[in-house]
């Protein structure tokens, strides 16, 4: 009996391998399901009329398209998902390497150098004029808060949604340092990546014990808490007017403005060249360079030592540490205090960059740009969060009239890598240190993190 | 006193959407185990949807309050609950069996995508509308302060209450119900014994996601000013509320709603108002630390 109703359904108009008449009914049901969605939010639209007061306005025609674009969409979906010989389809769904990844895995210390060196000559190429390393300096600090959360998210695997909380403390440490105590930047960088860890000491001791989504909420809260006590503690954040005339960093006492303070020497005069505000943006650059290369090997580094592995065994299986007599709490609490630390470099380098610094910066939307660039490149992919934060800030920046669709594509970016790639678009998890098939020796080679 | 019993009922009607918004919270997380962090801006899809009705009913001359009402209240519920189903098919379903923070960060990128949809397409700017209940009565006056219970106060706690009878029903007596307790209790067994568990669970988000619309709704009559950027704060309230309540349980969450409507209007009236939400957020911690079950919560048991 079961046979014959399995019969009865039989294939409409076939081509090839592509079943039509199932494929239309799909898209029919998509498209009335999308013309049932968009109609309140894209066909009809409340704007605010000439007396001040919402007025509707309709817009048929961009509702049309939209459903047309959600018809034609799903068709092409049924059709790449049909068809028989389709590789991405395949690639996605089976192998756990892409060949980017896979290529990037095995060239990776040519590939990090190479990119290193790009780095540096960068500024001093034809292409090095004042925007473009502006941005990079921009693409930079994303780079060094993705690699921090990636210590946090991707190595221990603790969601934390909460991370420009310790940008936020870095940046205001030293503003508020060096505004107070007149100290150099140079003081107040480590002080700021202190005060930072310690902050994610003191709030992650309580909320580590909390399993993976509680903790993910309560750094969130923790972020907001952050926020709002900086928007209303006027007398020490001056609340939403921000901190401005930040102190800018010097090179080993060189200052970079037009003219010395008193009994300081200006960077230009010490070597006798033509003053231009390019040496500013330069040395920013290769600042934020020198941290975010710091923050890279620390992390290679400390994925080699016992308190890296925990952290991913960890990740990988909290029962089984426990039951092995690991302390769960303190690796936790390890990895988000370096976590934060970092955090706290970038941010008192943002403060530092910026001269100006308001509880604006660090709003919720800022954590998840750096989650997004996080998740995106593959938790606990190194290049992965390069080219991810070259996506969510580089992209975004160069093609500015698209700005406000930025945050919508980021969203819709996060799920469907969730969907397709819940590893990342570069990532694979290997271990860091393996037991090699043939031999079964431990192999300490170059397969660790791309 | 007389403020004192007047914070109380600016607080309960705060309690109420809270209560409505922290069930979606609370029967997601007891069916699937995952935060659906998404839920506050189908809340605030809610609340446009019932601006958006609110003008096309004007538009069409319908002047009668109670048929207004009941007219935003069916559409914003309708065309939520289908935004409601939508997130579940597309971000989470096709998560099921993966690893555990998947359906989580899913549920960021969509509530992310669904803020600046919304922000697009309508606008950033805030959008208010006239008051469409007015007027009110004196309970009593003391000292020279009168304690008002407005007439849309009065509504939105019959509305909420009646919502509530019909829901615990549909929960507890009806197979649907049933159903949606036996996937709650063990998904597989449930799977084995006939039910529809995708189904049920995607029922779960669109009854989930109507009650939403509901509180979208009493906020846009009551605070009469909504923007794209409500469902934020008003989720994590009421998530607050789910934890608050014992997550899992029905009769928590919408004592949760209740217990921080009446804080969150307590600590405006006595302490500072700028601290608000502070407040939400460091009884969300507190619970989260000493007391992770709730008040009405079963204990989760980690099995391996």
């Amino acid at each position: 009996m079961a046979d014959t109703v399995i019969d009865t359904k039989k294939p409409g108009l076939m081509v090839g391998w592509l079943d039509l008449g199932a494929m239309l009914k799909e898209c029919v049901i998509t498209a009335l399901l999308s013309a049932v969605l968009f109609l309140p939010f894209i066909a009809l639209h409340a704007d605010t009329g000439g007396s001040g007061g919402l007025v509707i306005e309709t817009r048929w025609d961009s509702w049309a398209w939209f459903v047309l674009a959600a018809f034609v969409g799903r068709a092409l979906l049924v059709v790449w998902r049909e068809n028989p010989s389709s590789r991405t389809r395949d690639m996605l769904a089976k192998t756990v390497v892409t060949p980017v990844g896979g290529f990037f895995r095995k060239n990776m210390v040519a590939i990090g150098l190479v990119a290193l060196v790009l780095a540096v000559l960068f500024p001093i190429s034809p292409f090095g004029n004042r925007y473009s390393v502006d941005v990079a300096t921009t693409w930079m600090i994303y780079i060094m808060l993705g690699w921090g959360l990636n210590i946090v998210v991707g190595l221990a695997g603790l969601l934390d949604l909460g991370y420009v909380a310790f940008y936020a403390v870095g940046a205001y440490s030293y503003a508020l340092l060096s505004q107070t105590f007149g100290w150099s930047f140079w003081v107040c960088l480590p002080l700021a990546g202190v005060f930072a860890a310690f902050f994610g000491v003191i709030l992650g001791f309580p909320v580590l014990r909390l399993r993976g989504d509680y903790l993910a909420i309560v750094t969130l809260g923790f972020g907001e808490i952050i926020r709002v006590i900086l928007l209303n503690w006027y007398n020490v954040t001056n609340g939403p007017d921000g901190i401005s005339g930040i102190e800018r960093p010097t090179l080993f006492g060189l200052e970079f403005g037009r003219n010395a303070a008193e009994g300081g020497t200006t960077f230009h005069d010490f070597f006798g060249l033509e003053y231009s505000t390019m040496y500013r943006v330069v040395f920013l650059f290769y600042l934020i360079l020198a941290l975010a290369v710091l923050t890279n090997l620390f992390t290679q580094r400390i994925r080699k030592l016992p308190v890296g592995r925990a952290w991913e065994a960890l990740r990988e299986d909290e029962i089984a540490c426990r039951s092995l007599g690991m302390n769960p709490t303190n690796i936790k609490l390890s990895a988000f205090a370096l976590g934060a630390m970092f955090g706290g470099f970038a941010g008192s380098f943002f403060a530092t960059r910026q001269g100006f610094i308001s509880p604006e910066s660090f709003t919720f939307i800022e954590s998840a740009v750096i989650l997004a660039i996080v998740v995106l490149g593959g938790m606990g992919s190194q290049i992965g969060v390069v080219i991810a934060a070259f996506f969510l800030i580089v992209l975004p920046e160069m093609a500015r009239e698209f700005e406000q669709y930025r945050m919508l594509v980021f969203g819709a970016a996060m799920v469907a890598v969730m969907v397709w790639r819940p590893r990342g678009l570069l990532s694979y998890r290997d271990p860091t240190i393996l037991f090699s098939k043939i031999t079964g020796r431990k192999s300490t080679g170059r397969e660790h993190q791309a | 006193m007389a403020y004192f019993i007047q914070q109380l009922i600016n607080g309960l009607t705060l309690g109420a959407i809270y209560g409505l918004i922290a069930i979606g919270y609370t029967m997601v997380y007891g069916i699937i185990g995952m935060i659906n962090f998404a839920h506050g801006e189908i809340y605030m899809i809610g609340a446009f949807l019932a601006i958006i009705s609110y003008l096309v009913f004007g538009d069409m001359g319908i002047v009668s309050i109670p048929i207004l009402l009941m007219g935003m209240l069916v559409i914003s519920m309708i065309f939520t609950a289908a935004y409601g189903w939508t997130v579940e098919r597309l971000a989470y379903r096709p998560l099921r069996g993966s690893f555990r923070l998947a359906p989580l960060i899913s549920a960021i990128g969509m509530s992310i995508a669904l803020q600046n949809y919304v922000q697009i397409s309508q606008g950033a700017r805030v959008k208010p509308i006239q008051p469409v209940v007015q007027g009110g009565f004196q309970l009593f006056t003391q000292g020279g302060f009168a304690v008002q219970i407005t007439y849309l106060q009065i509504v939105i706690w019959v509305l909420t209450t009646a919502l509530m009878v019909g829901f615990t029903y549909l929960i507890t007596q009806t197979s649907l119900g049933r159903q949606q307790r036996a996937c709650e209790q063990d998904r597989k067994m449930a799977s084995l014994i006939g039910v529809n568990v995708d189904r049920t669970i995607s029922l779960t988000f669109v009854l989930g996601a109507a009650l939403a619309a509901v509180a979208g709704l009493i906020t846009t009559l009551y605070y009469g000013v909504i923007d794209f950027y409500v469902g934020f704060l008003a989720g994590m309230k009421a998530f607050t509320a789910a934890v608050l309540g014992g997550i899992g349980s029905l009769p928590g969450a919408m004592l949760g709603g209740l217990m921080i409507g009446l804080i969150e209007a307590f600590w405006s009236a006595y302490f500072t108002i700028e601290y608000k939400d502070v407040a939400t957020f460091g009884i969300l911690v507190l619970v989260l630390i000493f007391k992770p079950t709730g008040f009405l919560g079963k204990p989760e048991v980690e099995k391996v």
